[in-house]
């Protein structure tokens, strides 16, 4: 049941550029698939694609092995949960997820048993006879997730369906759409802008920039090996730390990060450093101690706390580096209680973890 | 201390029969208004037609002549209404859901029937199709007859009232969430059944409302008409065509007649689409 894109491309009328170009994906059997970009990305003309909604200027779309780029939205099986919810509004809940059916002429009993069974798996038993106005917004979305479910469809399709939710509604929905998948095994696509979002709910992760792909795998392996820059910073918040290859070390900042073997000289290095992968501890003595401390790790630096705002359970560390960059830290309250630091305080910094592109100079 | 105590009662019952007294005036005003625009003339109107008595009336509405006209203005005008109905919605949906190029220059001659004076509208007609020019030559050698024929009028009629419809359901398509019919689609329904069952019961009273304003205009249609239908009595003479003959043949009586035929159509038409609107709200 997997769905698979082959070098889509699409460019709207007047557009400067291509909303997408050449885009390859793979949606495998039974599993979540996301599309991850920002606004912009194409993610939701990919998307809107799959769903026969927009016509790709090249490239072709398969479903369950049959190409369906030709086959218009209504033969396509599949079902879509809009990000406006999209209810029929002149139609109350339970006509709303018969919609699907009664266009396919079902027997009304049949019909009939469906919308409760449907009704009774979003948790709204009882409800089908009121109106969209008269529901949430997690509850309308929850009525556009049934009425997408009741077509049995192939492939389940979802374009940002927590967009317009408050934040609690859309930690909720989305465990209830983790627990629904983990019932159904529904092959599913789904586009959002969120990471977390993303690498919580999805098996898959397919990275949008610019209307191309920019790594597709695991959430753990995007998470932990991102191939791009544009993937390091996007996913995971990281710091970004500008500067050259120097001595085959990346120089950045306020750092020096070893480089693998064969780093031109001179080349523009670029570091992501998420903010959980610093470690921070206070300056032992005053001056000349710490100055042979840096030189001894090049990978420490000093710093100055700036701001330290505490989120919950986690500290948000702000940090003022001697190149005057900023550097965000997170790091449990417990931690940074037990250094018994304050803002204003001067701190060593050390990277455990960086991230570092080297500009290649292709001839 | 007493006499503040005293203004403290007196004030608010003043203010109040003032307001009152405002509110008064304003009815009297706009009631006078409305007596002196609109009932006036109406009364006019009908005592002018039973100036002969009620036979008289009948008379004048049952002549051959009359009757021919009034046949031929209430199926012409059904007619334009209907196919305005159905141009007028498929108009308003291409303007909402499509954006091509040349887009704002099609809407704005969607306007232009309301800015050309009806008689140009006739004469423009009659200039590309009249028995003298190529199209119109060309017609006639293909046993076409469009000018002063009743093609001409529904043509004529169909041009004045062709904003009506459109501009009537533009602005509630606009509401609709084009997500709507995107996720009808992906349910499996055709297009045909996307607007039978998701459009249209939204759009409906919209398009009821243009199509009544369609056909009263159409009733009443007089400049470009009276150029190219060719006013044959009994075969391509209108209804206001027919009244605006008989007050220049001195015989107001049956004008004010047929007159009140149309009107009592018209009025009737509206106070049962207000009554069917109002019964069903959304």
């Amino acid at each position: 049941m997997s769905v698979i894109g082959r070098g889509l491309s699409k460019r709207f009328a007047k557009a400067a550029r291509p909303a997408i170009h050449s885009v390859d994906f793979n949606a495998p059997s039974g599993s979540i698939t996301t599309l991850l970009g920002p606004s912009g990305s194409g993610k939701t003309t990919v998307l809107r694609i799959v769903a026969g909604l927009e016509i790709a200027d090249a490239g072709n779309v398969s479903i369950v092995g049959e190409d369906v780029t030709a086959v218009p939205p209504e033969r396509r099986g599949v079902g879509m949960v809009f990000q406006s919810y999209a209810l029929f509004k002149h139609m109350n809940v339970a006509d709303n997820i018969a919609f699907g059916l009664s266009v396919r002429k079902e027997p009304k009993d049949a019909i009939k048993a469906r919308v409760n069974e449907l009704l009774e798996l979003v948790q709204l038993d009882g409800l089908g006879d009121r109106w969209p106005s008269q529901l949430s917004g997690g509850q309308r979305q929850r009525v556009a997730l049934a009425r997408a479910l009741a077509i049995r469809p192939r492939v389940l399709l979802l374009d940002e369906p927590f967009g317009a939710l408050d934040a609690r509604v859309r930690i909720e929905l989305r465990d209830f759409l983790r627990r629904l998948h983990d019932e159904t095994h529904l092959t599913t696509l789904m586009v959002t802008h969120d990471q977390d979002e993303a690498l919580e709910l999805s098996h898959h992760v397919v990275v949008m920039n610019e209307g191309r792909v920019e790594q597709a795998g695991a959430p753990h392996d995007i998470y932990d090996h991102p191939a791009t820059p544009f993937v390091a910073a996007f996913v995971g918040g990281a710091n970004v730390l500008r500067g050259h290859v120097t001595d085959g070390r990346a120089e950045v900042g306020s750092f020096s990060v070893d480089l693998p073997t064969g780093a031109t000289e001179g080349a523009a290095a670029t570091a992501f450093v998420r903010p959980h992968d610093v470690k921070i501890a206070p300056v032992p003595d005053e001056g000349t101690a710490a100055r042979s401390v840096t030189n001894d790790a090049p990978e420490v630096a000093l710093a100055k706390i700036e701001r330290l705002v505490r989120v919950g359970g986690m500290v948000k560390v702000t940090l003022k580096l001697p190149s005057d960059e900023s550097m965000t830290v997170e790091m449990p309250k417990s931690e940074i209680d037990a250094l018994s630091l304050s803002e204003g305080d001067r701190v060593m910094v050390d990277l455990r973890q960086a991230k570092v592109f080297v500009e290649d100079y292709a001839i | 201390m007493t006499r503040s105590n005293a203004t403290a009662l007196v004030t608010p019952s003043r203010r109040r029969s003032l307001s009152s007294r405002g509110r008064i005036f304003l009815r009297v005003v706009t009631a006078g208004y409305l007596g002196v625009l609109i009932a006036l003339p109406l009364l006019a109107l009908l005592a002018t037609a039973f100036e002969k008595g009620v036979s008289g009336a009948i008379l004048a509405i049952v002549s051959p002549e009359a009757r021919a006209a009034l046949w031929l203005t209430l199926w012409t005008g059904g007619l334009v209404a209907i196919l305005s109905a159905i141009l007028g919605t498929l108009t308003a949906w291409v303007l909402v859901r499509y954006r091509f190029p040349g887009r704002a220059v099609i809407s704005a001659l969607v306007d232009l029937p309301l800015a050309v004076p009806t008689l140009v509208t006739g004469l423009m007609l009659i200039l590309l199709l009249g028995p003298t020019t190529p199209l119109g030559d060309w017609l006639n050698a293909h046993g076409l007859r469009i000018i002063f024929a009743k093609p001409a009028i529904i043509l004529a009629l169909l041009f004045v009232t062709l904003p009506l419809v459109v501009r009537t359901v533009e602005p509630v398509l606009r509401e609709i969430d084009p997500a709507e019919e995107e996720s009808a689609a992906t349910l499996g329904a055709s297009p045909l059944t996307i607007f039978r069952r998701v459009l249209f019961p939204a759009l409906w009273p919209a398009i009821a409302v243009g199509t009544l304003q369609t056909f009263a205009r159409a009733l009443g249609e007089f400049g470009s008409v009276v150029i190219i239908s060719g006013n044959l009595p009994r075969r391509t003479m209108t209804a206001p065509v027919h009244i605006f003959g008989a007050i220049e043949s001195g015989e107001p009586h049956a004008a004010a007649a047929v007159s009140v035929v149309l009107v009592a159509v018209s009025v009737a038409l509206f106070v049962f689409a207000e009554h069917r609107l109002r019964a069903r709200p959304t």
